[in-house]
């Protein structure tokens, strides 16, 4: 289900179809009937099943810690999203880049960031991965190129350009992977990041999780054009659409969009299709969508029950390991959560630190440190 | 010592780092094969060709942000914005972004670009090109704010500011561009958040920055005809703010005027007014004083446009008034 729309500069592929292809219905349960030409499973994709375990029981377990108000903010749940992300960060070099928006703890997880350090973040504790200082919305990991979780729709698309921008001046082949939802492509910012990637040839991999809602706003409410890859493709870029909720249709655009980069060939826009199973976020109470739409997207299209499928098929694993690799998940985001929860909160001095490299504080006269509590 | 225009003090100084670091590069709108719209960049295309000098879409929000990825993966981008009015296009990038983003990842992720504009009016161009919105930016933790009144000044505080880790804007009024003053060859930096005593006297301090200290200077020259002695501070740094230097001042003289060409209500100077009070109220002879813009949007028609800026004789007015 791999289209690719030839953009500037890009002369290969299928062009004759494309348009065709790309207006049909969305194929997530195709996938599960078994009409969808996979490649043989492998070892590793045993490690993948785990990952995406781990993605669902952690924001499970956010939930629970947000209900019991001990995660503050708010909270932007990834439950069902799991195959976009890691068909898709699982395919990265080390040397590559990351910028994602809000809904960012499965990414950083897929990128390898230790998840008890992620869940300590959400807890706002001196051991998160930005010492409590940025939270959920907002999770970084520099050694590790993970630049940042961005809370300002596409506003983390300029971003992007000016990581490409780096790459390219320095003459290194890496991809700067920048994920963004459906609800970001009406903004001017996706407008001027497409075309200056796509003058400039600048080596940004632009994916669309389109889950079919911003918050809670159709697509088809929003956008006169809703097929995305066709208005990627508008600015001179290659573009794909690929089944999101299919881990190796998703790798197989990768695949695709990164070999195009890394060749040279300047920016490409992936399309994944996919579906949230949660709401927008914890405060979302879900008047836009029914029950039953969620849970027959479910039925139809759960990319763990994919996974787990095709494993179970191959011979890989079968229902005792299965249940034992879920009990071992659910024991390590047990162990998170409890290190969340006994690690410290960050000192009061921390404040004011982390605002300018060459000065101390906030470069401003002001009054010594008062938090506030009486004497 | 050459005397050189404040415009060519600041170019021989982005010249000179463009030789020595090739991690130093420049976006913006029509900086390369036009020149410059103020001729800051002319003649850069030709040296260091397009791969250093990039001219962009007019696209203010994603040049901003390419220059501050490009700063996060280790270069050393310099932003140019044609005005400081066009920079509102850009603002989610330096508010959302620039300025938090060091507090925001625990210190893991710096974004080290330098931001250029020309800001400032009196040249009749209306309410969408002649407002100075420099104390906006002023009011951002993690953001330095800088605006040099001299050729002197732009040339050692732009050196400075180059080599830091944190952004910069560096604010330019369009009205200094010309403006002549002695620069030495050798190369040398003015350090960020340092006032500078430009004027020495004992009757009134008078605060003021950029196209201000001008200002201030021709009407210090005029008090002094009427035996009315003031010093004179630049400003020079918005944030960091050095507040001691104003304090000292105003402990000696017992009265401060502040001068800017934003508008009054509301802006820097109000905060600077407020800190003098907070840090010397019991040296104070009179109320601190502001002389700043008109709270009206800029006018075209040239009497009206002067009327409602700043300018020696309101300065002159104010002091007198308090002593």
């Amino acid at each position: 289900m791999v289209m690719v729309r030839p953009g500037d500069g890009d002369g290969d592929e299928s062009k004759g179809d494309t348009m065709v292809r790309a207006k049909q219905p969305r194929e997530g349960s195709t996938a599960r009937s078994g009409k969808r030409a996979y490649p043989p499973v492998a070892l590793h994709d045993v490690d993948d099943l785990r990952m995406m375990l781990l993605m669902r029981r952690f924001e499970d377990a956010a939930a629970e810690g947000y209900s019991k108000a001990k995660i503050g903010g708010f909270l932007h749940l990834d439950n069902g999203q799991e195959a976009a992300a890691l068909g898709t960060i699982g395919l990265l070099r080390d040397d590559d880049y990351i910028v994602t928006h809000y809904r960012d703890h499965g990414h950083a997880l897929a990128r390898g960031v230790e998840p008890e350090r992620i869940m300590a973040e959400l807890y706002g504790k001196a051991t998160g991965v930005c010492a409590g200082k940025g939270g959920s919305m907002h999770l970084f990991d520099a050694k590790r190129n993970f630049m940042g979780g961005y809370a300002i729709v596409t506003g983390h698309l300029p971003i992007a350009c000016g990581l490409g921008l780096a790459m390219k001046y320095q003459g290194r082949d890496s991809v700067v992977l920048c994920i963004f939802g459906d609800g970001a492509v009406n903004e001017g910012e996706w407008h001027e990041s497409l075309n200056l990637a796509a003058v400039w040839k600048l080596p940004v991999l632009f994916l669309c999780l389109n889950n079919e809602y911003a918050m809670g706003t159709a697509i088809a409410t929003t956008s006169a054009v809703t097929n995305i890859a066709d208005r990627s493709a508008a600015y001179g870029i290659a573009t794909a659409r690929c089944d999101g909720m299919d881990l190796w249709d998703t790798r197989a655009a990768m695949d695709k969009a990164t070999v195009h980069i890394r060749s040279g060939k300047g920016p490409y826009a992936l399309e994944a299709m996919t579906y949230r199973f949660r709401g927008h976020s914890m405060a979302d109470p879900e008047f836009y969508r029914t029950k039953q739409e969620v849970s027959e997207r479910r039925e139809a299209a759960d990319p763990i029950e994919l996974v787990r499928g095709r494993l179970e098929e191959a011979g890989l694993i079968d229902a005792a390991a299965y249940d034992r690799m879920v009990a071992e998940v659910n024991q390590q985001v047990e162990e998170c959560v409890r290190f969340a929860e006994e690690s410290p909160d960050p000192e009061p001095g921390e404040l004011y630190t982390d605002i300018y490299a060459g000065i101390a504080g906030t470069g401003v006269p002001g009054p010594a440190i008062d938090l506030g509590r009486g004497a | 010592m050459a005397e050189i225009t404040f415009r060519e003090a600041l170019r021989s100084t982005l010249i000179d780092q463009f030789r020595k670091d090739e991690r130093y590069f420049m976006m913006g709108e029509d900086i390369g094969a036009y020149g410059g719209s103020y001729a800051v960049t002319r003649g850069m295309l030709e040296e260091f060709g397009d791969r250093r000098i990039m001219d962009t879409p007019i696209a203010e929000s994603v040049i901003m942000g390419a220059g501050i990825g490009a700063a996060m993966a280790g270069l050393r981008p310099i932003v140019e914005v044609m005005t400081i009015n066009f920079s509102l296009l850009a603002l989610d990038q330096v508010v959302n972004v620039a300025s938090c983003v060091r507090y925001m990842s625990g210190g893991q992720v710096q974004a080290p670009l330098l931001i250029r504009m020309a800001t400032g009016g009196g040249r009749q161009l209306a309410a969408t090109h002649s407002h100075s919105l420099e104390g906006w930016y002023a009011h951002l933790p993690g953001l330095k704010v800088v605006t040099p009144s001299n050729p002197y000044d732009a040339a050692g505080m732009l050196r400075a500011a180059m080599r830091e880790d944190d952004p910069v804007l560096f604010v330019e009024h369009a009205a200094l561009y010309p403006g002549k003053g002695e620069v030495p060859e050798e190369p040398y930096e003015v350090p960020l958040g340092k006032a500078n005593v430009v004027r020495e006297g004992k009757d009134v301090t008078v605060v003021c920055w950029s196209r201000g200290v001008g200002l201030g200077q021709e009407a210090a020259t005029q008090l002094e005809r009427d035996g009315i002695s003031a010093e004179i501070i630049d400003v020079r740094s918005m944030r960091p703010f050095d507040l001691d230097t104003i304090v000292t001042s105003v402990k000696k003289t017992g009265r401060a005027v502040v001068v800017e060409d934003d508008w009054r209500f509301g802006g820097f100077a109000g905060e600077v007014a407020a800190l003098i009070s907070e840090h010397a109220f019991d040296y104070l002879d009179a109320p601190v004083r502001r002389v700043a813009a008109e709270d009206v949007p800029a006018p075209y028609n040239r009497l009206l446009e002067q009327a409602s800026m700043p300018n020696e004789t309101k300065i002159v007015n104010t002091v007198k008034a308090m002593i």
